[in-house]
C-alpha cells in the first residue's frame, strides 16, 4: 500500500543524484510535494523513504499547490510574488511563471486544465487565468478574503469561500456569474465534494464544524461538529478537508487541535479522531486512499497517516511553515 | 511608518472646515454599494475579456430584484477636540497609542458586510457624528433614536462614556465603547445596554502579569505617572501582580520635568537605581515619559507596560488568522497601521453584522439577545470565537503581548487556565465583578 510506483533502480538515482536521474516520462513518480510558506520553496519527498529529495526554490510565500490533470506539471502559488510558479515535473523544475493578481492564496483547475480560477485575497476577487496564453481573462468580485477554490466534478460549477462574509458563493464558469451566495458558519475556508458532486462539504475554521451543502440545490443541508476527547469547542478549528476516492470518508484536520477527525460521509458520523501535529491544516490522500499525508503549520512537519490502521507512520521534517501536500502517484 | 504618519494623522473625514457641535456625515457607503456593487474598490478591477460577466457577482437576480434592502444605520460617535488624537501625541507612536480615530476601523468592517449582508437582504451604513461633550453626543443619540438607528459607537474619553451611557440607560439601543479601556465602566458605572469591545485595563495588566510570570520576572519596579488616568493603570497592574503572583519592589512616582529639584522623580537613572528587579513596568496613560525609559535604567531590565511590550488588543505586526489582510484594508482606508480602537470599532461593526445575519435581520431584541448571548461567533481575528462576558458586557479575547515591530506572545499564556473559558483568566472573571445591570 505504501509502496510507491516508481521502479526501484529510478528510486535510486532520485534518492542519489536527485535532479539530475530523475525519469522522462514523469508520472507516478511517486514523489510527494510540500510547500513552506516561510522558506520560499516546495520540498520534495522520496514516496517510500520519505527523504527529502529535492527542494525547489520558488517565488515568496508558496502556498496552494495542484498537478495538472496529465501530472507532468506541478502549479504552486506564490502569494508574496502575486503569480503561479510552473514546476515540470520530470525535469523537478521551475519552468516559468504566470501572473495572476494580488496576493493569490488558494485555486482550482478547470477539469480540462486549460484554466485556473485562483482566490485573491486581498482584493476580494476570483482571477481566472488561461493558462495557454498565461493571460488573466477575467475576474470576479466576491467577499472579502476568498480562501478555498474546487470545481465540481463536472467542472459546472465553482465554490469559492469567503473567510470575512462567511459565505460560500457557487459560480457557474460558463459565465463567470454567481449564481448562489450561501451563508455558512464562521470563518469558512476549504471544501472536499462527493464523487457526483451532490454533497460540497465546507471547513468552518472559527464555527468549529463542517457544513454540508446540496451540491444540486444550493442549500444548506447539515452540519459535522467535531469533539476530540481533551479540548474544547474554541480549540477545534477546522481548516483542511479531504474525501477518498469513492466519497464514503472524510478526513477533516482540526487546526489547534492537532487532530485529524475521520468521518463516515452517509452518516456524517465521526468515527475516529488521530493524534497529529502543531496546527494541522493541509491534508491529501495518496491515490489507493491508505496514506493521508496531513501538514502542520506550526511545527514544520509533515505527518502520514496509515489509514487503516489509523496510526501516524513518520512525522517527516519539511520546511517552515508548511502548507499544502501533494503526491504524484 | 513614520512618513506614513506625517501624511496623514487626522482621518480624512475630519480634514475640511471648522467642526460644529453635532455635525453628521451621513457615511451612507454600504448603500451605494448595494446599488453599485462592485463599489469602489473594482475600481482597480481589470476588465474581463468579452462575454463573461464578472459583474454578475452582484447576486442572484432574485436578491438584486429586492432593492428595498433595509439600512441598518450605525451612529458612530466622537468628540472633536479629543486630546487622545492629538497630532504631536500620535506623532512617536507609543507602543500603547492610538494611530489615529477609529473611524477607519469602522469603515473597514461596513465593507466587509457587502456581501453578506444582501443574503439577508440587509445593508449598513455609519453615520459620523461629533460633538463637543458628552451632553452633544446625548443630543446626537435622541436625534438618531428618533430616526430608528439602534447601533451607536461611542469613541471617547471613559468619563464622557459614562455620562453618556447613564443618559441612555434603559433606552433601546446598544452602545459599543470602542476607546475608553476604564476598569471602572465594566464594573460600578456598567449599563446593561453598554457593550465594550476595546480591553480593559484589567485585561491588559492581567496579560502583561502572565508574560512577566512565564518568563519567572517575578520582581517589579513598578514607575506611576502623575495623572489620574496613570493610578487607574497602576492600580490595573496592583491587583494583576496580586492575582498571579508578581512581587512589586518598589513603586515610584515619575513627573515628566527636568527640573533639578525633582529630579530623584524625573531621572529614570534615580528612579531606578533602588532595590533591585526583574524587570521595570511603567504605568504612564499618555505614553510621553514611557518612550524615555528603555535604555535609561541604571540596570540592564526589559522594560514594559507603556514602553517596550505592552498588552495591546490588536499589532499591525500580527500575522495571524487573516491578520495580514486586515491590516492591509485598514492602511487603505485610513493611510496608517491598525491599532486597538481601530480594531475595536471595526469588531463592534462585525458583531452588528453577524448577529443581524445570523438572526436573518430579527427586531431589535432579539439582534440584542443574540450580541449578548453564548451562541454569537465573531471572529476578531485574533484565533478565538469571541462573545460578550454576561456579567459586564466586556468582549472576551486573547491580548497580543507586542513590541513595537513584533508580536511576542498571545494572552492567556500555555499554562493559565480557567475552569471555563482560558480568555476568562484576563480582566474581571465573574466572580470579580462589581457590575449590577
Amino acid at each position: 500500500m505504501i509502496r510507491p510506483r516508481l521502479p526501484a533502480p529510478i528510486a535510486c538515482a532520485v534518492f542519489a543524484f536527485a535532479l539530475a536521474a530523475t525519469p522522462a516520462a514523469a508520472k507516478d513518480t511517486g514523489l510527494v510535494f510540500v510547500s513552506s510558506e516561510n522558506d520560499n520553496a516546495v520540498t520534495v519527498l522520496d514516496g517510500k523513504t520519505w527523504q527529502v529529495v529535492k527542494t525547489i526554490a520558488t517565488g515568496k510565500r508558496p502556498r496552494d499547490m495542484r498537478l495538472s490533470p496529465d501530472r507532468s506539471t506541478l502549479y504552486v502559488i506564490a502569494s508574496k510574488s502575486n503569480r503561479v510558479d510552473v514546476i515540470d515535473i520530470a525535469q523537478l523544475k521551475l519552468t516559468h511563471s504566470i501572473p495572476v493578481g494580488e496576493d493569490p492564496e488558494m485555486f482550482d483547475l478547470t477539469p480540462d486544465g486549460r484554466r485556473l480560477y485562483v482566490s485573491n485575497e486581498e482584493d476580494a476577487q476570483v482571477t481566472v487565468i488561461d493558462l495557454a496564453t498565461r493571460k488573466k481573462v477575467a475576474a470576479i468580485e466576491v467577499g472579502e478574503e476568498p480562501e478555498g477554490v474546487k470545481f465540481s466534478p463536472d467542472g459546472k460549477r465553482l465554490y469559492v469561500t469567503s473567510e470575512v462574509a462567511n459565505m460560500v458563493h457557487v459560480i457557474d464558469p460558463a459565465t463567470n456569474g454567481i449564481v448562489a451566495n450561501l451563508v455558512v458558519g464562521n470563518r469558512p475556508r476549504r471544501f472536499a465534494m462527493t464523487p457526483d458532486g451532490g454533497e460540497v462539504w465546507v471547513t468552518n475554521e472559527l464555527g468549529g464544524a463542517v457544513t454540508v451543502l446540496d451540491g444540486a440545490k444550493n442549500a444548506v443541508k447539515g452540519r459535522v461538529e467535531f469533539k476530540p476527547k481533551g479540548f474544547r469547542a474554541d480549540e477545534v478549528t477546522p481548516v483542511g478537508i479531504t474525501m477518498s476516492r469513492d466519497g464514503k470518508t472524510a478526513y477533516v484536520t482540526l487546526g489547534r487541535a492537532n487532530h485529524v477527525a475521520i468521518v463516515e460521509v452517509a452518516s456524517r458520523k465521526v468515527t475516529d479522531y488521530v493524534l497529529v501535529g502543531n496546527r494541522a491544516w493541509g491534508a491529501t490522500l495518496n491515490r489507493d486512499g491508505g496514506l493521508l499525508y496531513v501538514v502542520n503549520g506550526l511545527s514544520d512537519d509533515v505527518s502520514i497517516v496509515d489509514t487503516a490502521s489509523r496510526k501516524v507512520l513518520r512525522s517527516v521534517p519539511v520546511g517552515r511553515v508548511p502548507h499544502t501536500v501533494v503526491v504524484d502517484d | 511608518m513614520t512618513d506614513a504618519m506625517d501624511r496623514a494623522p487626522i482621518p480624512p473625514a475630519r480634514a475640511g472646515g471648522p467642526a460644529t457641535l453635532g455635525r453628521c456625515w451621513a457615511a451612507a457607503t454600504a448603500l451605494a454599494l448595494l446599488a453599485a456593487l462592485p463599489g469602489p474598490a473594482s475600481a482597480a478591477t481589470t476588465k474581463p475579456a468579452a462575454g463573461s460577466q464578472p459583474n454578475a457577482a452582484a447576486p442572484a437576480p432574485a436578491r438584486a430584484a429586492s432593492p428595498a434592502a433595509k439600512a441598518i444605520r450605525i451612529g458612530f460617535l466622537e468628540i472633536e477636540s479629543d486630546a487622545r488624537y492629538d497630532e504631536l501625541r500620535l506623532k512617536p507612536r507609543g507602543l500603547a497609542q492610538p494611530l489615529g480615530r477609529p473611524y477607519a476601523g469602522a469603515e473597514v468592517a461596513l465593507r466587509e458586510s457587502r456581501f453578506v449582508g444582501e443574503a439577508v437582504g440587509a445593508g449598513f451604513a455609519l453615520e459620523q457624528v461629533a460633538g463637543a461633550d458628552a451632553k452633544a453626543l446625548v443630543e446626537a443619540i435622541d436625534r438618531l433614536h428618533k430616526d430608528g438607528v439602534r447601533f451607536f459607537l461611542i469613541d471617547a474619553p471613559g468619563a464622557v462614556v459614562a455620562e453618556v451611557s447613564q443618559a441612555v440607560r434603559g433606552r433601546e439601543l446598544l452602545l459599543f465603547n470602542v476607546s475608553a479601556p476604564d476598569d471602572a465602566l465594566r464594573q460600578a458605572q456598567c449599563q446593561p445596554n453598554l457593550l465594550h469591545t476595546l480591553p480593559n485595563h484589567a485585561m491588559r495588566m492581567d496579560a502583561l502579569a502572565q508574560f512577566l510570570v512565564s518568563k519567572k520576572w517575578r520582581s517589579v519596579l513598578l514607575l506611576e505617572g502623575p495623572l489620574p488616568d496613570d493610578r487607574l493603570v497602576a492600580a490595573a497592574f496592583e491587583r494583576a501582580a496580586k492575582r498571579f503572583g508578581v512581587k512589586i519592589v518598589e513603586t515610584r512616582k515619575f513627573v515628566l520635568s527636568n527640573d533639578p529639584r525633582q529630579r530623584e522623580q524625573g531621572n529614570v537613572a534615580l528612579l531606578s537605581a533602588g532595590a533591585d528587579h526583574d524587570v521595570v513596568v511603567v504605568a504612564d496613560s499618555d505614553g510621553e515619559f514611557a518612550r524615555m525609559v528603555p535604555y535609561r535604567t541604571v540596570r540592564a531590565r526589559p522594560v514594559v507596560g507603556a514602553e517596550g511590550l505592552a498588552a495591546a488588543a490588536w499589532h499591525w505586526s500580527w500575522e495571524r488568522h487573516g491578520a495580514p489582510q486586515l491590516n492591509a484594508r485598514l492602511e487603505k482606508q485610513a493611510g496608517r497601521q491598525m491599532a486597538d480602537p481601530d480594531w475595536a470599532a471595526w469588531v463592534a461593526v462585525k458583531t452588528i453584522v453577524e448577529a443581524v445575519v445570523r438572526t436573518q435581520n430579527a427586531p431589535f431584541a432579539q439582534l440584542r439577545d443574540y450580541i449578548r448571548g453564548d451562541e454569537i461567533t465573531i471572529d476578531g481575528f485574533k484565533g478565538n470565537r469571541l462573545g460578550f462576558r454576561p456579567w459586564d458586557n466586556q468582549l472576551r479575547q486573547p491580548m497580543l503581548l507586542a513590541t513595537h515591530n513584533a508580536v511576542i506572545e498571545r494572552a492567556p499564556l500555555a499554562g493559565f487556565l480557567h475552569q471555563t473559558n482560558n480568555m476568562d483568566t484576563l480582566g474581571f472573571d465573574r466572580q470579580d465583578s462589581r457590575c449590577a445591570f
